[in-house]
């Protein structure tokens, strides 16, 4: 692929100084958001990434320098590690399964026009605007059963012997952040699945119910195929932000009760600012973008066949 | 589709969508509640739907008594300074990705991606040197920097897909018009992204909004503390100051309800752009 393409201006009247001005304009626009991004993101990745080859564990200030491979060989081992990524598997799976499935919904029952559509839009929308750290608070408050009223309705609906704090029961607890998790995030799949629905157009529904089309199989054959594209980048982009993301969990529970909720990334917060281990902190954090690189491979990938289906 | 509303289907419709509201206005009506509601009987009280006694103390206090209005400005500064400088650098970057062909071109875009995957807290130790380097420790220029460093790859694949939207003729035209590319962008391909442009300084105005993880590591003064980190100062070892801390939160929620319900008609339009052309 050479830069100079058979449609670029002025490429054919053969002066140097726009031909030249074809070559660099790109990198022009491009040159503040690679610097930025170079400067404060990229940079500190590649130190942070040396980190996990290192010893620096600010508690034994005198045991630093290079350790090769030491650190990935103390994760192979560590079973915290196996059961952070089993919990951050059920968190993103759990999180992104109701998120995606109840943002659908929403975003059907928004794709019809109803008296106060704009109103309820508004209103179901945000969510998505309150800060994690209030709503951490606010959800562990709300499931508090001698301050909140979840516990209460539970027991009253015979979900529950008694009122109980769901976040302090190992078997339960990853459901409150989970719980929270949806909450915030059911709006950003309703947002960009409304906005996928509408481009859909309408004749084709139209030509389906005179070919005697039932209403699921024009959902199957019509709406689905067209809203592929859409899913495959909005849950792969979510995923990542999904497991990536402790503040609900680091301020609902800790990662406990005995670590069943502590998620890689919850982890890596407390191996960093508890255990000041930074090294090790950035070892689990390499694994989880490992692991996070390959599923965006694989969905970029199957992205690719869905477009290239219709 | 289906067949003409039946009254049963309508009447469901209308459950699904009041379930839907209840479930995203409780814990915000929960917040607002626990805002107004006396201190002695925060606790007391604290399973019940409706406090006996109501109360503007808290906000009176958060409002007077405390830094709130200098988090607050901070805050404000912060969030505009970076969705401002966000989407300038990110509309350059989405115009270049979609309208030249140039090499390099899938590297910086897999190394955007990247930029998103693992958590900000791997980076944050050298990010504290660096800004250190710079002499913007404990500066909201410093926060603006770094945020939007953070924001611009999304806003990038968002402004792109705008760009995408738009047909390469209409500038094209004018340039062959006589304007230069810059003239025929400023003129021309600018006034048709306005609700992009809306979109994307809406969506990165409340991310800035609620940052909290930068802001507490870079900032140490209480003259710069943004609200996020203003908030965490309501929780003590010891205790929480609930009432107060809710009544912070829920006027900290004003600012950016009300650019998200201005954004929201562009948003819509802007984020599935962005999505499936990204």
């Amino acid at each position: 692929m050479t830069m100079a393409l058979p449609t670029s201006p002025g490429n054919g009247r053969g002066r140097p100084l726009k031909r030249f001005q074809w070559l660099v304009e790109p990198y022009l626009y491009l040159s503040p958001a690679i610097i930025l991004i170079a400067l404060v993101i990229l940079v500190p990745l590649v130190v942070g990434v040396s980190y996990a080859f290192q010893a620096i564990d600010l508690l034994n200030p005198f045991e630093t320098g290079w350790v090769g491979f030491a650190n990935f060989e103390k994760l192979w081992a560590d079973r915290l590690f196996w059961k952070a990524l089993t919990n951050t598997f059920w968190w993103t799976l759990g999180s992104l399964f109701f998120q995606f499935f109840l943002g659908l919904g929403l975003a059907l029952l928004l794709n019809k026009p109803f008296a106060g559509r704009g109103l309820v839009q508004g209103l179901v929308f945000l969510p998505w605007a309150v800060p994690a750290f209030l709503s951490g608070l606010n959800w562990a408050w709300l499931f508090n059963p001698i301050i909140g009223p979840i516990p209460h309705w539970l027991a009253a609906l015979g979900i529950m012997e008694k009122p109980q704090n769901i976040l302090a029961n190992p078997e339960l607890a990853l459901w409150g952040p989970i719980v929270a998790n949806v909450w915030f995030g059911i709006p950003f799949f309703a947002i960009t699945l409304l906005a996928a629905l509408q481009s859909i157009p309408r004749d084709l529904y139209e030509a389906a119910a005179i070919d005697g089309a039932s209403v699921w199989q024009s959902f199957i054959k019509i709406t689905v195929p067209f809203l592929a594209p859409t899913i495959a980048i909005t849950v792969m982009l979510r995923t990542i932000w999904i497991a990536n993301f402790a503040d609900l969990i680091y301020i609902m529970t800790g990662g406990g009760p005995a670590n069943s909720t502590n998620i890689i990334s919850s982890y890596i917060f407390t191996t960093a600012f508890r255990r000041l281990d930074f090294a090790y902190a950035s070892t689990l954090a390499i694994a989880l973008l490992v692991l996070l690189l390959a599923y965006a491979m694989l969905i970029l990938q199957m992205r690719k066949h869905l477009v290239k289906g219709i | 589709m289906q067949k003409t509303a039946f009254p049963i289907g309508a009447v469901l419709r209308y459950f699904a969508i009041a379930l839907y509201v209840l479930f995203a206005l409780f814990p915000i009506y929960w917040l607002v509640k626990i805002a107004v509601t006396p201190d002695r009987l925060i606790y007391t009280e604290g399973t019940q739907i409706w406090p006996s006694n109501f109360t503007l103390d808290n906000f009176v206090s958060v409002l007077f008594l405390t830094d709130f209005l200098v988090y607050f400005k901070n805050s404000m500064i912060v969030s505009l300074g970076t969705a401002f400088f966000t989407t300038l650098v990110a509309t350059a970057a989405g115009y270049a990705f979609s309208r030249f062909h140039f090499r390099g071109k899938t590297i910086i875009i897999a190394l955007m991606l990247i930029t998103q995957m693992f958590p900000l807290l791997m980076i944050i130790a050298p990010i504290y040197k660096i800004m250190a380097g710079l002499r913007l420790l404990d500066s909201l220029t410093g926060l603006i920097i770094v945020y939007t460093a953070f924001n611009v790859p999304f806003a990038t694949f968002l402004m792109q897909g705008f760009f995408d939207g738009i047909p390469k003729d209409l500038e094209e035209a004018a340039m062959i018009d006589g304007c230069t590319r810059f003239e025929a962008l400023r003129k021309v391909i600018f006034p048709l992204t306005l609700p992009g442009l809306a979109a994307t300084l809406g969506f990165i105005f409340t991310a800035a909004w609620s940052e909290l993880l930068f802001a507490l590591m870079l900032i140490n003064s209480d003259a710069k503390m943004t609200f996020p980190v203003g908030l965490k100062t309501f929780v003590s070892k010891f205790a929480v100051d609930w009432g107060q801390m809710m009544a912070a939160g829920t006027l900290a929620l004003i600012p950016s309800c009300l650019f998200f319900i201005l954004i929201q008609r562009f948003l819509v339009k802007g984020l599935t752009a962005g999505a499936v052309k990204g």
